[in-house]
């Protein structure tokens, strides 16, 4: 058999003496910091990616209840805009109301003042015409007239300046 | 172990064997090829760089390397392999044929730093240096980018953290990284080293892949719960008939497994050196110029090659060492779950069983 295919006990005795420390001061101080540093950094990542996605969601629903204040101060505006339109026209509705109310009482006033003057100046009048015919009573009387012609004559014309006035 | 040689002998590929019967032909003068690659792909007492000049006049270039042997007569000793260079004799210990012997023809256990256990020790302290750079690296750049010898091997680590041990063992794969992530590095470093000119055979050496293999066998075994043994003794769909006859076949399962990951491992490494020696060797055999583009474009062709093999066999035996353990693990028992991990797993098997 060729020398080759015997194993040589002393190369075993090495390979498993040598192998074996170099197994153990390689776990050591190679293999085990190497594997947990790799470990620690895929967490890292692993962390950072979450995290990310997280910040993702977080930013959509930020976003999603911006656009719901949005909606709701956009709808409050519309409420807000037809109340005061509402308001404005009861407002303007009323106003007019008590416009026309005013002025029906003002025009009623000035109807009653006219009535009052009308009665005063009738008054007048007829004060005024009693007076006249006492004064015409008066002057007839004071010129004894002579004629009874004469006397319609003067009646008629002081008559006639009385409707004149 | 011979007869367990013998058996091995059948797995090796063709290869291997054509290189069989020119060792024994001629270990006459001139240039034998089969000698050449045997003795590249083989282990030695001494680190040979060069020859310079031919025949009687030649010169090695060689290191020599310290001879540790133990004798139960003598116990322990320890002395530098130029002691033993030219068949000179040393403490009654001496080469024959690169093999240390008593001169007395008693019992000698060698423990010497070969070639291959220099080639050890200097890819063991690479890697060391190599993987503590790389973990200092998580230091300096902590919570950053990683940058340089880090960030080459980072994607490694990776993939045979969420690709091997992940999908193929399960939840409890944690506990089995430092193994795998150091037989990885331990075969692609020294695949690669092996590819180097002059360099030593490390991972085509059937001691270390046997090393290797029983360990994951031990670990495999180590960590069984009672569904891998439940799955052998008594395995699930079998009609009770057939158990006797499953029952050995699943137990010789056990041992075949990682016999297969020594094989591989060896045979791959080993074919490839010597397909690359050989084409350097046709120069040689030839003693001709005009062979030399063949040669370079071969060589260069089954180099590269190799250097893909390189990382393909240490990702294989990753892969299926953590299959093995992935099988023993295995919580609840599912046979078209069988192999740790779902769709892709069992289709990538299956290519890579074929190298």
């Amino acid at each position: 058999m060729p020398a080759f295919l015997n194993p040589e006990l002393g190369l075993i005795f090495w390979q498993l003496v040598i192998f074996l420390l170099v197994l153990f001061l390689l776990g050591k101080f190679a293999w085990r910091p190497i594997l947990l540093s790799l470990k620690e950094r895929e967490d890292t990542i692993d962390n950072a990616l979450r995290m990310a996605d997280q910040a993702k969601i977080e930013m959509q629903q930020l976003k999603a209840g911006n656009e719901k204040l949005l909606a709701d101060a956009r709808h409050e505006r519309d409420r807000m805009m037809q109340e005061a339109t509402v308001m404005a026209n009861q407002h303007r509705d009323a106003e007019k109301a008590r416009a026309t109310e005013e002025a029906n009482r003002i025009i009623a006033q000035a109807r009653e003042a006219i009535q009052q003057e009308k009665n005063a100046a009738l008054a007048e009048v007829k004060n005024t015409a009693a007076k006249l015919s006492v004064d015409i009573a008066e002057r007839i009387l004071r010129r004894e007239l002579a004629e009874p012609a004469a006397q319609t004559q003067l009646v008629d014309s002081y008559l006639k300046d009385v409707k004149l006035n | 172990m011979k007869r367990l040689l013998s058996i091995l002998l059948c797995f090796v590929s063709l290869s291997v064997f054509a290189n069989e019967p020119a060792v024994e032909a001629s270990k006459g003068e001139g240039f034998n090829p089969g000698e050449m690659i045997l003795e590249h792909i083989g282990d030695s007492h001494e680190w040979h760089l060069a020859t310079l000049g031919e025949g009687e006049h030649a010169t090695h270039v060689s290191v020599p390397l310290p001879i540790i042997a133990y004798q139960p007569t003598k116990g322990l000793s320890m002395f530098s392999g130029g002691q033993l260079a030219h068949g000179h004799s040393h403490n009654g210990l001496k080469l024959e044929e690169d093999k240390l012997v008593a001169e007395d023809g008693s019992k000698v256990y060698d423990f010497s730093i070969t070639k291959n256990t220099a080639s050890l020790l200097f890819s063991a302290a690479l890697m060391l240096i190599v993987f503590t750079a790389v973990a200092r690296g998580y230091k300096k750049n902590h919570g950053r980018a990683p940058s340089g010898l880090q960030s080459f091997f980072e994607p490694v680590i990776i993939f045979i953290r969420d690709e091997i041990a992940r999908k193929n063992i399960g939840p409890k794969y944690e506990r089995y990284m430092p193994y795998l992530l150091t037989a990885f590095f331990f075969i692609w470093f020294n695949n690669l080293l092996g590819l180097m000119p002059g360099a030593a055979n490390l991972s085509g050496n059937i001691a270390v892949t046997l090393v290797l293999a029983v360990m994951t066998l031990v670990i495999t075994l180590a960590s069984s719960n009672k569904n891998y043994w439940a799955h052998i003794f008594a395995t699930p769909g079998v009609p009770k008939p057939l158990l006797p006859i499953m029952i050995v076949v699943e137990f010789l399962g056990i041992f075949t497994k990682p016999f297969s990951l020594m094989i591989r491992l060896f045979a791959n490494i080993t074919a490839g050196h010597i397909v690359v020696l050989s084409f350097i060797s046709l120069v040689f055999i030839f003693k001709s110029w005009a062979v030399a583009p063949v040669t370079l474009a071969f060589g260069l062709f089954i180099n590269i090659l190799e250097l893909l093999v390189a990382i393909l066999q240490a990702f294989i035996f990753t892969l299926l060492t953590a299959m093995y353990i992935g099988g023993a693990v295995e919580e609840h028992h599912d046979a078209d779950h069988q192999i740790g991990g779902g769709d892709g797993a069992d289709q990538a098997h299956a290519p890579l069983h074929a190298h």
